[in-house]
Protein backbone atom coordinates (compact mmCIF):
# COMPACT_ATOMS: atom_id res chain seq x y z
CA UNK A 1 0.00 0.00 0.00
CA UNK A 2 1.64 3.67 -0.88
CA UNK A 3 2.01 6.27 1.70
CA UNK A 4 -0.51 7.93 0.36
CA UNK A 5 -3.22 6.31 2.47
CA UNK A 6 -1.65 8.15 5.23
CA UNK A 7 -1.23 11.30 6.82
CA UNK A 8 0.14 12.94 10.26
CA UNK A 9 -2.90 15.82 10.17
CA UNK A 10 -5.75 14.64 11.45
CA UNK A 11 -7.39 17.82 11.56
CA UNK A 12 -7.14 17.75 7.98
CA UNK A 13 -9.24 14.98 7.04
CA UNK A 14 -11.86 15.57 4.01
CA UNK A 15 -15.21 14.91 5.74
CA UNK A 16 -16.12 12.70 2.88
CA UNK A 17 -18.76 9.78 2.24
CA UNK A 18 -15.54 7.09 3.01
CA UNK A 19 -15.49 8.03 6.44
CA UNK A 20 -19.12 8.40 6.86
CA UNK A 21 -19.63 5.42 5.47
CA UNK A 22 -17.32 4.10 8.22
CA UNK A 23 -18.70 5.59 11.22
CA UNK A 24 -22.35 4.05 10.43
CA UNK A 25 -20.57 0.75 10.00
CA UNK A 26 -18.95 1.11 13.91
CA UNK A 27 -21.74 2.73 15.04
CA UNK A 28 -24.02 -0.09 13.67
CA UNK A 29 -21.86 -2.16 16.32
CA UNK A 30 -21.16 -0.04 18.88
CA UNK A 31 -24.02 2.18 18.76
CA UNK A 32 -25.45 2.87 22.35
CA UNK A 33 -21.24 2.60 23.53
CA UNK A 34 -20.14 5.57 22.14
CA UNK A 35 -18.97 7.99 24.17
CA UNK A 36 -17.04 11.68 22.91
CA UNK A 37 -13.67 10.42 23.68
CA UNK A 38 -14.43 7.08 21.18
CA UNK A 39 -15.60 9.10 18.44
CA UNK A 40 -12.59 11.17 18.21
CA UNK A 41 -10.49 8.21 18.38
CA UNK A 42 -12.36 6.36 15.54
CA UNK A 43 -12.40 9.73 13.72
CA UNK A 44 -8.82 10.11 13.82
CA UNK A 45 -8.10 6.23 13.08
CA UNK A 46 -10.17 6.69 9.67
CA UNK A 47 -7.82 9.66 8.97
CA UNK A 48 -4.46 7.52 9.32
CA UNK A 49 -5.77 4.75 8.04
CA UNK A 50 -7.52 3.03 5.09
CA UNK A 51 -9.90 0.43 6.09
CA UNK A 52 -10.00 -1.91 3.06
CA UNK A 53 -13.17 -3.95 3.60
CA UNK A 54 -15.40 -6.23 0.96
CA UNK A 55 -14.40 -5.95 -2.80
CA UNK A 56 -12.00 -3.30 -3.60
CA UNK A 57 -9.61 -1.95 -5.44
CA UNK A 58 -5.83 -3.39 -5.90
CA UNK A 59 -2.72 -2.87 -7.90
CA UNK A 60 -0.30 -5.41 -8.38
CA UNK A 61 2.89 -5.35 -10.36
CA UNK A 62 3.72 -8.95 -12.09
CA UNK A 63 6.15 -9.75 -13.64
CA UNK A 64 7.02 -5.89 -15.07
CA UNK A 65 2.91 -4.76 -15.69
CA UNK A 66 0.48 -3.26 -12.94
CA UNK A 67 -2.93 -4.99 -13.14
CA UNK A 68 -5.56 -4.13 -11.07
CA UNK A 69 -8.22 -6.33 -9.57
CA UNK A 70 -11.14 -6.41 -7.33
CA UNK A 71 -10.96 -8.59 -4.44
CA UNK A 72 -11.76 -9.09 -0.93
CA UNK A 73 -8.62 -8.22 1.79
CA UNK A 74 -8.73 -12.01 2.52
CA UNK A 75 -7.49 -13.49 -0.95
CA UNK A 76 -4.27 -14.31 -1.07
CA UNK A 77 -1.15 -13.17 -3.31
CA UNK A 78 -2.01 -17.17 -4.82
CA UNK A 79 -5.37 -16.97 -5.70
CA UNK A 80 -4.81 -13.15 -7.19
CA UNK A 81 -2.63 -14.50 -9.48
CA UNK A 82 -4.18 -18.36 -10.13
CA UNK A 83 -7.87 -16.40 -10.27
CA UNK A 84 -7.86 -12.90 -10.74
CA UNK A 85 -4.70 -12.27 -13.34
CA UNK A 86 -4.99 -16.11 -14.69
CA UNK A 87 -1.21 -16.31 -14.05
CA UNK A 88 -1.93 -20.30 -13.58
CA UNK A 89 1.90 -21.26 -13.49
CA UNK A 90 2.16 -20.71 -10.06
CA UNK A 91 0.67 -23.95 -8.33
CA UNK A 92 -1.75 -24.76 -5.01
CA UNK A 93 -0.40 -27.49 -3.29
CA UNK A 94 -0.87 -27.54 0.52
CA UNK A 95 -2.18 -24.09 0.49
CA UNK A 96 -0.55 -23.94 4.02
CA UNK A 97 3.24 -22.67 3.45
CA UNK A 98 4.54 -26.66 3.73
CA UNK A 99 5.36 -27.38 0.31
CA UNK A 100 6.65 -24.27 -1.89
CA UNK A 101 4.68 -24.79 -5.38
CA UNK A 102 3.40 -21.19 -4.70
CA UNK A 103 6.85 -19.84 -4.58
CA UNK A 104 7.14 -16.38 -6.27
CA UNK A 105 9.20 -13.57 -5.84
CA UNK A 106 8.62 -10.53 -4.42
CA UNK A 107 10.96 -7.77 -4.29
CA UNK A 108 13.68 -10.28 -5.52
CA UNK A 109 12.64 -12.69 -2.62
CA UNK A 110 11.63 -16.32 -2.53
CA UNK A 111 8.25 -16.15 -0.69
CA UNK A 112 5.12 -18.65 -0.36
CA UNK A 113 2.11 -16.71 -2.22
CA UNK A 114 -0.22 -18.90 -0.15
CA UNK A 115 0.90 -17.38 2.89
CA UNK A 116 0.26 -13.71 2.18
CA UNK A 117 -2.42 -11.38 1.25
CA UNK A 118 -2.68 -9.69 -2.46
CA UNK A 119 -3.39 -6.47 -0.29
CA UNK A 120 -0.50 -6.48 1.43
CA UNK A 121 1.82 -7.11 -1.89
CA UNK A 122 0.89 -3.56 -3.38
CA UNK A 123 3.62 -1.41 -4.63
CA UNK A 124 6.15 -4.62 -4.45
CA UNK A 125 7.54 -6.50 -7.22
CA UNK A 126 6.30 -9.70 -8.40
CA UNK A 127 7.95 -12.18 -10.20
CA UNK A 128 6.29 -15.50 -11.57
CA UNK A 129 7.29 -17.99 -13.71
CA UNK A 130 5.36 -16.46 -16.36
CA UNK A 131 8.01 -13.33 -16.03
CA UNK A 132 10.86 -15.50 -16.21
CA UNK A 133 11.44 -16.15 -20.36
CA UNK A 134 12.16 -13.46 -22.52
CA UNK A 135 9.92 -14.47 -24.95
CA UNK A 136 11.26 -17.64 -26.65
CA UNK A 137 14.45 -17.38 -24.90
CA UNK A 138 13.97 -19.72 -21.81
CA UNK A 139 15.86 -18.84 -18.35
CA UNK A 140 18.79 -20.43 -17.79
CA UNK A 141 17.32 -21.88 -14.57
CA UNK A 142 14.59 -23.20 -17.27
CA UNK A 143 16.43 -24.42 -19.70
CA UNK A 144 18.85 -25.82 -17.00
CA UNK A 145 15.73 -27.94 -15.31
CA UNK A 146 14.95 -29.25 -19.03
CA UNK A 147 18.31 -30.32 -19.69
CA UNK A 148 18.65 -32.04 -16.47
CA UNK A 149 15.26 -33.53 -16.54
CA UNK A 150 14.32 -32.10 -12.88
CA UNK A 151 11.04 -32.81 -12.89
CA UNK A 152 8.58 -35.77 -13.65
CA UNK A 153 4.82 -34.66 -13.10
CA UNK A 154 5.75 -31.11 -13.41
CA UNK A 155 3.38 -29.51 -10.59
CA UNK A 156 6.42 -28.55 -8.44
CA UNK A 157 8.38 -27.07 -10.90
CA UNK A 158 7.53 -23.71 -11.16
CA UNK A 159 7.59 -23.23 -7.38
CA UNK A 160 10.91 -25.43 -7.67
CA UNK A 161 12.24 -22.94 -10.51
CA UNK A 162 11.43 -19.57 -9.07
CA UNK A 163 13.37 -21.24 -5.54
CA UNK A 164 16.28 -22.07 -7.84
CA UNK A 165 16.51 -18.71 -9.10
CA UNK A 166 16.90 -17.19 -5.48
CA UNK A 167 18.86 -19.56 -3.83
CA UNK A 168 21.32 -19.32 -6.79
CA UNK A 169 21.06 -15.15 -6.19
CA UNK A 170 21.31 -15.63 -2.62
CA UNK A 171 25.02 -17.49 -2.91
CA UNK A 172 23.03 -20.71 -1.11
CA UNK A 173 23.81 -22.98 -4.10
CA UNK A 174 27.97 -22.91 -4.01
CA UNK A 175 27.76 -27.10 -2.58
CA UNK A 176 25.28 -30.05 -3.43
CA UNK A 177 24.57 -30.14 -0.08
CA UNK A 178 24.23 -26.46 0.46
CA UNK A 179 21.77 -26.66 -2.18
CA UNK A 180 19.85 -29.69 -1.13
CA UNK A 181 19.75 -27.56 2.76
CA UNK A 182 18.49 -24.28 0.77
CA UNK A 183 15.56 -25.51 -1.50
CA UNK A 184 14.29 -27.58 1.30
CA UNK A 185 10.96 -25.45 1.28
CA UNK A 186 10.49 -27.29 -2.28
CA UNK A 187 8.93 -30.49 -2.31
CA UNK A 188 9.01 -33.02 -4.90
CA UNK A 189 6.86 -35.71 -4.92
CA UNK A 190 7.96 -37.56 -7.97
CA UNK A 191 11.40 -37.51 -6.56
CA UNK A 192 13.19 -35.36 -9.04
CA UNK A 193 15.76 -34.46 -6.28
CA UNK A 194 18.68 -35.11 -7.84
CA UNK A 195 18.14 -33.66 -11.13
CA UNK A 196 16.96 -30.59 -9.64
CA UNK A 197 20.05 -30.03 -7.48
CA UNK A 198 22.08 -30.63 -10.67
CA UNK A 199 20.22 -27.80 -12.59
CA UNK A 200 20.53 -25.46 -9.93
CA UNK A 201 24.30 -25.91 -9.47
CA UNK A 202 24.86 -25.68 -13.32
CA UNK A 203 23.02 -21.97 -13.36
CA UNK A 204 25.26 -21.26 -10.01
CA UNK A 205 28.69 -22.81 -11.80
CA UNK A 206 27.78 -20.44 -14.93
CA UNK A 207 26.94 -17.67 -12.85
CA UNK A 208 23.35 -16.66 -14.57
CA UNK A 209 21.03 -16.65 -12.35
CA UNK A 210 19.07 -13.47 -12.67
CA UNK A 211 15.43 -13.36 -12.57
CA UNK B 1 -10.60 -18.20 5.73
CA UNK B 2 -13.56 -16.02 7.23
CA UNK B 3 -13.72 -12.89 5.45
CA UNK B 4 -12.65 -10.13 7.29
CA UNK B 5 -11.22 -6.53 6.89
CA UNK B 6 -7.50 -5.17 6.47
CA UNK B 7 -5.68 -1.93 7.54
CA UNK B 8 -2.18 -0.95 7.33
CA UNK B 9 -0.88 1.41 9.98
CA UNK B 10 1.98 3.57 10.50
CA UNK B 11 2.12 4.03 13.90
CA UNK B 12 1.94 1.71 17.11
CA UNK B 13 -0.78 3.56 19.23
CA UNK B 14 -3.30 3.26 16.49
CA UNK B 15 -2.40 -0.30 15.80
CA UNK B 16 -3.38 -1.05 19.28
CA UNK B 17 -6.30 1.41 19.34
CA UNK B 18 -7.98 -0.92 17.08
CA UNK B 19 -7.47 -4.04 18.87
CA UNK B 20 -8.21 -2.45 21.97
CA UNK B 21 -11.61 -1.50 20.42
CA UNK B 22 -12.21 -4.72 18.35
CA UNK B 23 -11.56 -7.53 20.49
CA UNK B 24 -11.76 -9.59 17.13
CA UNK B 25 -9.08 -8.27 15.16
CA UNK B 26 -5.35 -8.99 14.95
CA UNK B 27 -1.69 -7.68 14.20
CA UNK B 28 -0.39 -9.06 10.97
CA UNK B 29 2.98 -9.01 9.86
CA UNK B 30 4.57 -12.09 8.06
CA UNK B 31 1.75 -13.80 7.80
CA UNK B 32 2.82 -17.41 7.24
CA UNK B 33 1.96 -18.33 11.30
CA UNK B 34 -1.76 -16.24 10.92
CA UNK B 35 -2.89 -17.34 8.16
CA UNK B 36 -2.13 -20.63 8.35
CA UNK B 37 -4.11 -20.79 11.57
CA UNK B 38 -6.99 -18.88 9.70
CA UNK B 39 -7.53 -21.23 6.86
CA UNK B 40 -7.53 -23.96 9.23
CA UNK B 41 -10.35 -22.32 11.21
CA UNK B 42 -8.29 -22.31 14.50
CA UNK B 43 -8.57 -18.87 14.34
CA UNK B 44 -11.19 -16.54 12.58
CA UNK B 45 -10.12 -12.87 13.03
CA UNK B 46 -13.17 -9.41 11.94
CA UNK B 47 -10.22 -7.69 11.10
CA UNK B 48 -5.93 -7.91 9.83
CA UNK B 49 -4.34 -4.74 11.29
CA UNK B 50 -1.21 -4.38 8.90
CA UNK B 51 1.99 -3.62 10.92
CA UNK B 52 4.64 -3.86 9.03
CA UNK B 53 4.97 0.01 8.67
CA UNK B 54 5.98 0.17 12.37
CA UNK B 55 9.46 1.50 12.81
CA UNK B 56 10.25 -2.01 14.81
CA UNK B 57 13.23 -2.58 12.61
CA UNK B 58 16.78 -2.91 12.80
CA UNK B 59 19.87 -5.02 14.19
CA UNK B 60 22.69 -3.57 16.17
CA UNK B 61 24.73 -3.88 19.28
CA UNK B 62 23.50 -1.33 22.13
CA UNK B 63 24.25 -0.88 25.49
CA UNK B 64 22.33 -3.18 26.65
CA UNK B 65 23.10 -6.24 24.07
CA UNK B 66 22.04 -6.71 20.69
CA UNK B 67 19.04 -5.20 19.63
CA UNK B 68 16.50 -6.93 17.48
CA UNK B 69 13.33 -4.85 15.79
CA UNK B 70 10.17 -7.41 16.04
CA UNK B 71 9.81 -6.51 12.09
CA UNK B 72 12.53 -7.95 11.01
CA UNK B 73 12.63 -10.96 9.12
CA UNK B 74 13.83 -14.61 10.31
CA UNK B 75 16.25 -14.67 7.29
CA UNK B 76 17.78 -11.25 7.59
CA UNK B 77 18.71 -11.79 11.46
CA UNK B 78 19.49 -15.21 10.91
CA UNK B 79 22.41 -14.06 8.65
CA UNK B 80 23.16 -10.86 9.76
CA UNK B 81 27.07 -10.50 10.71
CA UNK B 82 26.98 -9.19 14.20
CA UNK B 83 24.20 -12.15 15.23
CA UNK B 84 26.36 -14.83 13.44
CA UNK B 85 29.63 -13.90 15.11
CA UNK B 86 28.42 -12.82 18.73
CA UNK B 87 25.46 -14.95 18.91
CA UNK B 88 25.75 -18.21 16.89
CA UNK B 89 22.91 -19.57 18.88
CA UNK B 90 20.09 -17.55 17.34
CA UNK B 91 21.44 -17.38 14.07
CA UNK B 92 22.01 -21.32 13.71
CA UNK B 93 18.01 -21.66 15.32
CA UNK B 94 16.43 -19.80 12.98
CA UNK B 95 18.69 -21.23 9.67
CA UNK B 96 17.60 -24.44 11.01
CA UNK B 97 13.80 -23.19 10.78
CA UNK B 98 11.09 -23.47 8.29
CA UNK B 99 12.15 -23.10 4.91
CA UNK B 100 14.24 -19.95 2.78
CA UNK B 101 10.53 -19.09 1.69
CA UNK B 102 9.13 -18.93 5.68
CA UNK B 103 12.10 -17.41 6.50
CA UNK B 104 12.17 -14.18 4.08
CA UNK B 105 8.54 -13.99 5.26
CA UNK B 106 8.18 -14.48 8.85
CA UNK B 107 8.91 -11.60 11.17
CA UNK B 108 11.08 -12.18 14.68
CA UNK B 109 8.12 -10.86 16.95
CA UNK B 110 5.42 -13.30 15.09
CA UNK B 111 7.98 -16.30 15.31
CA UNK B 112 7.75 -16.12 19.16
CA UNK B 113 4.29 -16.02 19.40
CA UNK B 114 3.19 -19.09 16.87
CA UNK B 115 1.44 -21.69 17.92
CA UNK B 116 1.52 -25.06 18.89
CA UNK B 117 1.85 -28.00 15.67
CA UNK B 118 -0.35 -30.51 18.06
CA UNK B 119 -2.36 -32.64 15.66
CA UNK B 120 -5.44 -32.40 18.35
CA UNK B 121 -5.25 -28.62 18.52
CA UNK B 122 -4.67 -27.93 14.47
CA UNK B 123 -8.13 -30.47 13.26
CA UNK B 124 -11.01 -28.99 14.81
CA UNK B 125 -13.03 -32.02 14.53
CA UNK B 126 -11.45 -32.65 17.84
CA UNK B 127 -11.62 -30.88 21.81
CA UNK B 128 -8.73 -28.69 22.50
CA UNK B 129 -8.42 -27.62 25.97
CA UNK B 130 -5.43 -24.47 24.31
CA UNK B 131 -8.83 -23.69 21.49
CA UNK B 132 -11.61 -24.56 23.46
CA UNK B 133 -11.08 -24.30 27.40
CA UNK B 134 -12.44 -27.11 28.73
CA UNK B 135 -13.76 -29.32 25.98
CA UNK B 136 -10.45 -31.96 26.68
CA UNK B 137 -7.11 -32.90 25.44
CA UNK B 138 -7.48 -36.25 23.61
CA UNK B 139 -3.51 -35.59 23.39
CA UNK B 140 -3.36 -37.43 26.97
CA UNK B 141 -4.01 -40.77 25.58
CA UNK B 142 -3.82 -40.06 22.18
CA UNK B 143 -0.94 -39.32 19.19
CA UNK B 144 1.07 -38.24 21.46
CA UNK B 145 4.85 -38.83 20.32
CA UNK B 146 5.71 -35.58 19.11
CA UNK B 147 4.06 -33.92 22.35
CA UNK B 148 6.16 -32.83 25.57
CA UNK B 149 7.40 -33.87 28.29
CA UNK B 150 8.63 -31.15 30.53
CA UNK B 151 6.52 -28.32 32.17
CA UNK B 152 3.11 -30.33 30.85
CA UNK B 153 -0.16 -30.66 32.66
CA UNK B 154 -3.47 -32.88 32.45
CA UNK B 155 -5.23 -30.35 30.41
CA UNK B 156 -2.20 -30.22 27.59
CA UNK B 157 1.02 -31.58 26.46
CA UNK B 158 1.63 -29.43 23.58
CA UNK B 159 4.43 -27.56 22.49
CA UNK B 160 2.95 -24.46 23.09
CA UNK B 161 6.13 -22.71 21.06
CA UNK B 162 7.15 -25.06 18.77
CA UNK B 163 10.09 -22.77 17.33
CA UNK B 164 13.85 -23.15 17.77
CA UNK B 165 14.42 -19.29 17.97
CA UNK B 166 12.42 -19.21 21.43
CA UNK B 167 14.74 -22.01 22.67
CA UNK B 168 18.31 -20.06 21.68
CA UNK B 169 16.64 -16.86 23.08
CA UNK B 170 15.69 -17.94 26.59
CA UNK B 171 19.02 -19.89 26.98
CA UNK B 172 20.72 -16.18 26.56
CA UNK B 173 18.18 -14.61 28.69
CA UNK B 174 16.22 -12.38 25.97
CA UNK B 175 14.28 -9.23 26.83
CA UNK B 176 11.10 -8.87 25.15
CA UNK B 177 10.33 -4.87 25.17
CA UNK B 178 6.18 -4.57 24.77
CA UNK B 179 3.95 -1.97 24.02
CA UNK B 180 0.59 -1.72 25.31
CA UNK B 181 -2.61 0.45 23.86
CA UNK B 182 -1.79 3.45 25.96
CA UNK B 183 1.49 3.63 24.38
CA UNK B 184 4.08 2.24 27.51
CA UNK B 185 6.60 0.08 27.20
CA UNK B 186 7.42 -2.33 29.48
CA UNK B 187 10.26 -5.24 29.35
CA UNK B 188 10.06 -8.80 30.00
CA UNK B 189 12.32 -11.39 30.18
CA UNK B 190 11.25 -14.20 27.55
CA UNK B 191 11.60 -16.74 30.21
CA UNK B 192 8.88 -14.88 32.17
CA UNK B 193 6.84 -14.41 28.97
CA UNK B 194 5.65 -18.07 28.07
CA UNK B 195 2.87 -19.40 30.34
CA UNK B 196 2.53 -22.86 31.41
CA UNK B 197 -0.50 -24.86 30.74
CA UNK B 198 -1.22 -25.62 34.35
CA UNK B 199 -5.54 -25.63 33.66
CA UNK B 200 -5.37 -22.75 31.18
CA UNK B 201 -3.37 -23.99 28.07
CA UNK B 202 -5.18 -21.34 25.96
CA UNK B 203 -3.28 -18.61 28.06
CA UNK B 204 0.03 -19.04 26.02
CA UNK B 205 1.87 -15.57 26.87
CA UNK B 206 1.51 -12.32 29.02
CA UNK B 207 0.71 -10.48 26.43
CA UNK B 208 -1.96 -8.07 26.80
CA UNK B 209 -5.03 -7.92 24.28
CA UNK B 210 -3.58 -5.41 21.66
CA UNK B 211 -0.56 -5.56 23.54
CA UNK B 212 2.59 -5.57 20.43
CA UNK B 213 6.16 -7.04 20.60
CA UNK B 214 8.46 -4.05 19.54
CA UNK B 215 12.08 -5.59 19.98
CA UNK B 216 13.93 -8.45 21.53
CA UNK B 217 17.17 -7.50 23.67
CA UNK B 218 19.95 -9.82 24.19
CA UNK B 219 23.19 -9.46 26.64
CA UNK B 220 26.08 -9.50 25.39
CA UNK B 221 28.24 -12.31 27.07
CA UNK B 222 31.17 -14.96 26.74
CA UNK B 223 28.05 -17.19 27.25
CA UNK B 224 26.50 -16.04 24.47
CA UNK B 225 29.77 -15.92 21.95
CA UNK B 226 30.66 -19.10 22.47
CA UNK B 227 26.89 -20.76 21.80
CA UNK B 228 25.42 -23.20 19.37
CA UNK B 229 21.86 -24.66 18.57
CA UNK B 230 21.59 -28.17 17.69
CA UNK B 231 18.69 -29.45 16.41
CA UNK B 232 17.52 -32.80 16.03
CA UNK B 233 14.72 -34.36 13.97
CA UNK B 234 13.09 -36.65 11.60
CA UNK B 235 14.80 -35.60 8.31
CA UNK B 236 17.53 -33.49 7.50
CA UNK B 237 15.91 -30.07 6.58
CA UNK B 238 12.54 -28.56 6.87
CA UNK B 239 10.75 -30.25 10.28
CA UNK B 240 10.50 -29.06 13.43
CA UNK B 241 12.48 -30.64 16.25
CA UNK B 242 12.01 -33.70 18.03
CA UNK B 243 14.17 -32.85 20.58
CA UNK B 244 17.10 -29.45 20.47
CA UNK B 245 19.04 -27.48 22.92
CA UNK B 246 20.53 -24.47 22.76
CA UNK B 247 23.70 -24.08 24.98
CA UNK B 248 26.62 -21.23 25.89
CA UNK B 249 29.43 -21.82 27.76
CA UNK B 250 32.19 -19.70 28.93
CA UNK B 251 34.72 -22.33 29.32
CA UNK B 252 38.62 -21.43 30.64
CA UNK B 253 41.43 -23.62 31.47
CA UNK B 254 38.82 -26.37 30.91
CA UNK B 255 36.51 -25.39 33.81
CA UNK B 256 33.04 -24.10 33.13
CA UNK B 257 32.79 -20.10 34.21
CA UNK B 258 28.93 -19.74 32.82
CA UNK B 259 27.08 -22.05 31.37
CA UNK B 260 23.34 -21.54 29.66
CA UNK B 261 21.04 -24.22 28.68
CA UNK B 262 17.85 -24.84 27.59
CA UNK B 263 15.85 -27.41 25.51
CA UNK B 264 13.12 -27.23 22.63
CA UNK B 265 10.68 -29.85 21.20
CA UNK B 266 10.42 -31.49 24.90
CA UNK B 267 9.21 -28.51 27.25
CA UNK B 268 5.26 -27.17 27.32
CA UNK B 269 7.36 -23.94 26.76
CA UNK B 270 10.72 -23.10 25.70
CA UNK B 271 12.71 -24.80 28.63
CA UNK B 272 15.33 -23.10 30.30
CA UNK B 273 16.88 -25.27 32.66
CA UNK B 274 18.36 -23.78 35.07
CA UNK B 275 19.33 -27.63 37.42
CA UNK B 276 21.67 -28.02 34.30
CA UNK B 277 23.81 -24.64 34.19
CA UNK B 278 24.28 -25.37 38.43
CA UNK B 279 25.95 -28.18 37.73
CA UNK B 280 28.04 -27.12 34.45
CA UNK B 281 28.71 -23.77 36.41
CA UNK B 282 32.25 -24.32 38.22
CA UNK B 283 32.48 -28.21 37.04
CA UNK B 284 35.21 -29.30 34.59
CA UNK B 285 34.16 -28.90 30.97
CA UNK B 286 34.23 -33.34 30.45
CA UNK B 287 31.86 -35.88 29.85
CA UNK B 288 30.63 -36.61 33.09
CA UNK B 289 29.50 -33.20 33.93
CA UNK B 290 27.88 -32.75 30.52
CA UNK B 291 25.79 -36.39 31.79
CA UNK B 292 25.14 -34.96 34.97
CA UNK B 293 23.69 -31.77 33.50
CA UNK B 294 21.49 -33.44 31.03
CA UNK B 295 20.41 -35.92 33.79
CA UNK B 296 19.50 -32.77 35.97
CA UNK B 297 18.22 -30.80 33.25
CA UNK B 298 15.42 -34.30 32.25
CA UNK B 299 14.75 -35.21 36.15
CA UNK B 300 11.00 -33.48 36.13
CA UNK B 301 10.12 -35.11 32.74
CA UNK B 302 6.64 -36.55 32.46
CA UNK B 303 6.38 -38.23 29.19
CA UNK B 304 3.01 -40.32 28.38
CA UNK B 305 2.34 -43.46 26.26
CA UNK B 306 4.58 -42.57 22.98
CA UNK B 307 6.98 -39.94 23.93
CA UNK B 308 9.24 -41.77 26.19
CA UNK B 309 12.19 -41.92 23.88
CA UNK B 310 12.20 -37.86 24.03
CA UNK B 311 14.06 -38.33 27.77
CA UNK B 312 16.92 -40.22 26.27
CA UNK B 313 16.87 -38.05 22.93
CA UNK B 314 17.11 -34.86 25.05
CA UNK B 315 19.55 -36.37 27.14
CA UNK B 316 21.93 -37.12 24.64
CA UNK B 317 21.00 -33.80 22.33
CA UNK B 318 22.40 -31.86 25.18
CA UNK B 319 25.47 -33.75 25.79
CA UNK B 320 26.10 -33.91 21.91
CA UNK B 321 25.48 -30.10 21.96
CA UNK B 322 27.47 -29.60 25.24
CA UNK B 323 30.68 -31.98 23.40
CA UNK B 324 30.50 -30.02 19.67
CA UNK B 325 30.46 -26.53 21.79
CA UNK B 326 33.62 -27.29 23.80
CA UNK B 327 35.38 -29.19 20.73
CA UNK B 328 34.90 -25.77 18.97
CA UNK B 329 38.21 -23.34 19.70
Amino acid sequence: MTNDSFTDQPGAAPDDGSRRSFMKQAGGILGLALTPPFVSQAERLTALSRKVQGVSEMRLKVNGTVRVINAEPRVTLLDALREYLDLTGSKKGCDLGQCGACTVLVDGRRINSCLTLAVMNQGREITTIEGLAKGDDLHPMQAAFVKHDGFQCGYCTPGQILSGVACVNEGHATSDAQTREWMSGNLCRCGAYPNIVAAVREVQQKGGGKA
Amino acid sequence: MNNFAYQQVGKAKDATAILREDKQAAFIAGGTTLLDLMKTNIEQHSQLVDINLLPFKGIEQTSDGLRIGALERMSDVGENRLVLEQYPAISESLLLAASPQLRNMASIGGNLLQRTRCGYFRDVAFPCNKREPGSGCPAQKGDNRNLAILGVSDSCIANSNPGDLAVALVALDAVLTLENAKGKQRRVPLTNFYLLPGNTPHKETVLEPGELIVAVTVPTAAHARRSMYLKVRERTSYAYALASAAVGLDVQGGQIRSARVALGGVGAQPWRSLEAEKILTGAPATEATFRAAAAAALQGAQPREHNGYKVELAKNTLVRALFDLTAKV
